[in-house]
């Protein structure tokens, strides 16, 4: 499925393969938005393909690599439903591909040994030191950082433990990617001043802005601190960023498609300024 | 201008909900924000603070050591939080903007950002009573 833009190949392709959040929810009421975990295939221009966040989401997608490749993937954080696809990962099994996993940085324990609590028995039979493919692991830099023909910034926002936020670009076109992000912890009645808004920087002018959109106004109230936006604010953000269009992102388990619906059509009823709300449906495919 | 670091934007939303007067400068000592609680101490509301360099802003102060001797720039514990990377407790007596001199003890620290860079200083001010 495409978002009906004219497909050119020479822009970026960004692929929901999980667009749920909290964990996993197939079920005949979540088919349209999908039941999978937080994931999103980027492929540059060049070829370039990096993966947004290991949720469950990231099975399907390593089943769709049949020749030796890099890939690099990008996680914005270590909670168990952006890691927990790491170990279906087909490619981790080939000794042929070369993968990079990058991740928030911590001055207490380096990337390798944070997966490691779950890549590793009790929790996973595996070890992440067993994987067949050439693995390296990257702490993300506070400088951009170059894979392939993709420029990537990553930022720290606001969300429980260490978590950053990702800004992809081709030099053509941007995607901004923070799919776990509550903004609203760190201003009072947001948006406000860019300068005090976590996100802002990275959502800045985006093409396409992939934001955390899990709550509606009445959830959140008794949810602060939880980590994640209510729908409105995921709009504010994006239009205080000047984004161009948001896709709805991490979206609560406890919601089904209809419920789904409404929260887009509520976005929508918010948005001025050209901004365009897109649904986060599993499957979806955008152009940047 | 460009966005704060994530410490410094919770430090503020932290700070704004306090009763102790905090004061938050960025990672060269330019100030950023100070609380309501801190505006009493100060003397002067934060909306009509202009822009202030880390050096100017501590100037304007006067501040004395708890003896009344004049307290060099680079012993003002924000300076020394930020240069030293530590935490700084002190009393020192300043003048604040209304022209009230204030007996104070200050704590400054440093906040250090997920990779352990310096992203910012806090001072908290405890006024003494006598």
């Amino acid at each position: 499925m495409t978002d009906g833009q004219a497909a050119d190949d020479r822009s970026m392709r960004v692929s929901l393969w999980g667009t749920r959040g909290s964990i996993a929810s197939a079920g005949p009421d979540t088919v349209a938005y999908g039941g999978n975990t937080s994931c999103v295939e980027v492929e540059g221009r060049d070829g370039t393909i990096v993966i947004l966040d290991a949720g469950t989401g990231i099975r399907r997608v390593g089943d769709t690599y049949k020749e030796p490749r890099r890939i690099d993937i990008l996680l914005t954080h270590l909670h168990m439903d952006h890691i927990q696809g790491l170990g279906f990962f087909a490619p981790f099994f080939e000794k042929d591909f070369e993968v990079h996993v990058w991740g928030p940085p911590s001055t207490t324990e380096g990337l390798r040994a944070r997966l490691s609590r779950y890549l590793s028995p009790p929790l996973f039979p595996v070890r992440l030191r067993d994987v067949a493919a050439r693995l390296e692991l990257h702490d993300v830099p506070r400088e951009p950082f170059e894979v392939g023909g993709l420029e990537i910034d990553g930022d720290v926002v606001i969300h429980p433990g260490q978590t950053v936020g990702y800004r992809i670009s081709d030099g053509a076109a941007t995607v901004a990617y923070l799919p776990d992000h509550e903004p609203a912890l760190g201003a009072n009645g947001m948006p406000t001043d860019p300068a005090w808004t976590s996100g802002h920087d990275l959502a800045a002018g985006a093409d396409l802005l992939i934001h955390d959109a899990q709550y509606t106004a009445d959830e959140y109230e008794e949810r602060v601190g939880w980590g994640h936006s209510r729908i409105s604010d995921a709009v504010g953000l994006a239009q205080m960023a000047g984004a161009k269009r948001l896709v709805t992102f991490h979206h609560d388990p406890a919601h089904d498609d209809h419920e789904l619906d409404r929260m887009v059509e509520d976005a929508r009823a918010m948005a001025t300024d050209g901004l365009e709300i897109l649904p986060g449906r599993e499957g979806a495919v955008f152009r940047a | 201008m460009a966005q704060r670091d994530v410490g410094l934007i919770l430090m503020r939303q932290l700070a704004s909900g306090l009763a102790v007067p905090t004061l938050i400068a960025d990672e060269s000592g330019d100030l950023l924000f100070f609380n309501e609680p801190a505006e009493l101490v100060l003397g002067r509301r934060f909306d009509e603070m202009g822009y202030l360099h880390g050096g100017e802003f501590a100037r304007s102060f006067a501040l004395r050591d708890e003896h009344g001797d004049p307290l060099p720039e680079d012993q003002v514990p924000l300076r020394v939080a930020m240069r030293e990377l530590r935490a700084v407790h002190r009393r020192v007596v300043f003048r604040g903007f209304d022209g009230v001199d204030r007996k104070v003890e200050i704590t400054a620290f440093p906040l250090l950002g997920a990779g352990g860079h310096l992203t910012g200083v806090v001072a908290m001010f405890w006024e003494r009573k006598q």
